[in-house]
């Protein structure tokens, strides 16, 4: 298993067994997505109290999980790059933190077009949604860093410190945050905050999940490729493949 | 001690933070009450502003004349370098910062216990704003003067502070117990005296590189 | 199905512009990611083709220059 690992460290052979697994999550994933999109939708029972609207937790709940997954996503390869000094770990860091920006963003989106029917506003600063904002700052902090920087190497390896920073203290804030919540709202939304799933609202929700895990792993091969493709333009494999193209 | 050499730089922190918090009784409201109950989050978030200004300038001359490189080179341990520049930055603007509070308490028209709770809330916490900013400044003093970009890495990482800052102080202004916010803020300061140094430390060395 | 007929099903309790805003703006964003990163992939692909028919002119005039 770690010979596996240890090949996909290449840049080459990353790019091309990337190839050949992406069509498998990608139609994998889209298509179970849709089924359980779909399920949740159309199929799955209204809640009693909340009406139609619940089903918008089909979206919510599955990006929100997925906007923190990735960002462990980030953290996890940030520090087998640092550590083990691989190069591939980093690039796969960097092409997955605007994926994981945009779940954070429905998460929010979702979570507030949700809360103004029940909650009657279109914001409010419960415990989740303040945590998944504060979340969002540390994506596009993370972006911005990496932008900053004009070569791969510093910019790789600054940024993964910056990711282990941020992973360390997502709980703290996360803990911070719920704290000062409960300090001022109180348990009345404690009902909202935690659901009670019965049987009909968890099958649409899993099989969103399982998709939405699926489709999250094409989107990052997709764009890790392309970022190979950006960094590797002058080795002999690239040049290789596209003279083949060329003539 | 060097932190010192430069008063002017001593007294910046402590003006900004002054007028930064003077601009809410012009832009809110003047009535005791209002100011009594915006006060613990005004002065902290005042606090956080002038921490990151300052932080800038400890760190931006040393690198531009280089001696960061050199330290970064020398044959001792980079954790202790990080130490003495925390231990600079806190004494150069924490410090100043805590001294003149009492006084921006009145003004906020804070009662006895909530300027005594300011001045204790501020000495825990403002070392961890300076250990939090090192990790931010070591990883954005490469960049030029990046102060935005260092104030959007740091912001996020301050919010527990702010969050237990604010409210140890509005506890003791109603009366309540504050000990429980003190506490945590006295766990962070650990977790950050432990952990920040290293991370820094590792900042450095890849900005330097 | 959970609802009586499409126009039930589109209406969806008096919240349909709650939930059509959510999924509306959700699958776009979810799509529109793989929109973009494939489309961002060719264009990567078409850079590095011309960056090598590039390389190739300027090495065949060094050559033939000296």
């Amino acid at each position: 298993m770690w010979a596996f690992f240890h090949r996909m460290a290449s840049p080459k052979i990353f790019f091309d067994l990337s190839g050949r697994m992406i069509p498998w999550f990608l139609w994998s994933g889209l298509l179970i997505m849709v089924v359980g999109f779909v399920w949740g939708l159309a199929f799955s029972p209204p809640d009693y109290q909340q009406g139609e609207t619940v089903r918008i937790f089909y979206l919510h709940v599955p990006t929100a999980f997925m906007s923190m997954a990735c960002y462990m996503f980030m953290a996890i390869t940030s520090a087998i790059g640092l550590v083990w000094r691989i190069k591939m770990a980093h690039m796969v860091a960097a092409s997955a933190a605007p994926i994981g920006a945009v779940f954070t963003f429905l998460a929010l989106f979702t979570g507030a077009v949700w809360g103004k029917p029940m909650w009657g506003t279109w914001w409010v600063w419960d415990a989740r949604l303040t945590s998944e904002l504060i979340l969002l700052f540390l994506y596009i902090g993370f972006i911005a860093f990496q932008n900053a920087f004009d070569d791969y190497q510093t910019a790789d390896k600054a940024s993964a410190i910056l990711a282990l920073v941020g992973v360390v203290n997502i709980p703290i804030i996360h803990f911070s945050v719920e704290w000062w919540n409960t300090l001022h709202q109180g348990a009345t939304l404690s009902k909202f905050e935690k659901p009670s799933i019965e049987l009909s609202m968890l099958w649409p929700f899993l099989i969103v999940f399982v998709g939405i895990n699926l489709y999250f792993a094409a989107l990052v091969l997709i764009r890790t490729r392309t970022e190979v493709l950006k960094r590797e333009r002058r080795s002999k494999w690239v040049r290789q493949m596209f003279a083949e193209e060329l003539n | 001690m060097s932190a010192y050499r430069n008063l002017g730089q001593v007294l910046h922190p402590v003006v900004f933070f002054t007028i930064v918090v003077s601009l809410f009784p012009l832009s809110v409201t003047p009535l005791p009450e209002t100011l009594s109950l915006i006060a613990p989050g005004v002065i902290w978030v005042a606090a956080l502003l002038a921490t990151l200004l300052s932080l800038d300038s400890l760190y931006r001359t040393d690198y531009e004349d280089g001696s960061i490189e050199q330290l970064v080179l020398a044959p001792c341990s980079k954790v202790i370098v990080v130490f003495a520049k925390v231990l600079a930055h806190w004494l150069s603007s924490g410090v100043p910062l805590i001294i003149i509070s009492p006084l921006l308490g009145v003004l906020m028209h804070l009662n006895g216990e909530g300027i005594k709770v300011t001045m204790l809330s501020l000495l825990i916490g403002t070392p961890v704003l300076s250990l939090l900013g090192a990790i931010g400044m070591g990883l954005t003093v490469s960049l030029g003067r990046s102060g935005m970009l260092l104030s959007i890495l740091v912001l996020p990482l301050y919010i527990p502070v702010l969050i237990f800052g604010a409210s140890a102080i509005a506890a003791a202004q109603m009366g309540l117990a504050y000990s429980g916010q003190l506490a945590f803020l006295g766990a962070l300061l650990s977790l950050s005296i432990s952990l920040a140094p290293i991370a820094a430390a590792a900042a450095l060395r890849i900005a330097v590189r | 199905m959970a609802f009586e007929s499409f126009g039930d099903f589109l209406h969806m309790g008096g919240y349909a512009f709650y939930v059509w805003l959510s999924y509306g703006v959700g699958l776009t964003s979810l799509f529109g990611m793989l929109w973009l990163f494939q489309a961002g992939h060719k264009k990567q692909r078409k850079d590095i083709v011309g960056f090598i028919k590039r390389e190739k002119l300027i090495a065949e005039q060094q050559a033939n220059n000296t």
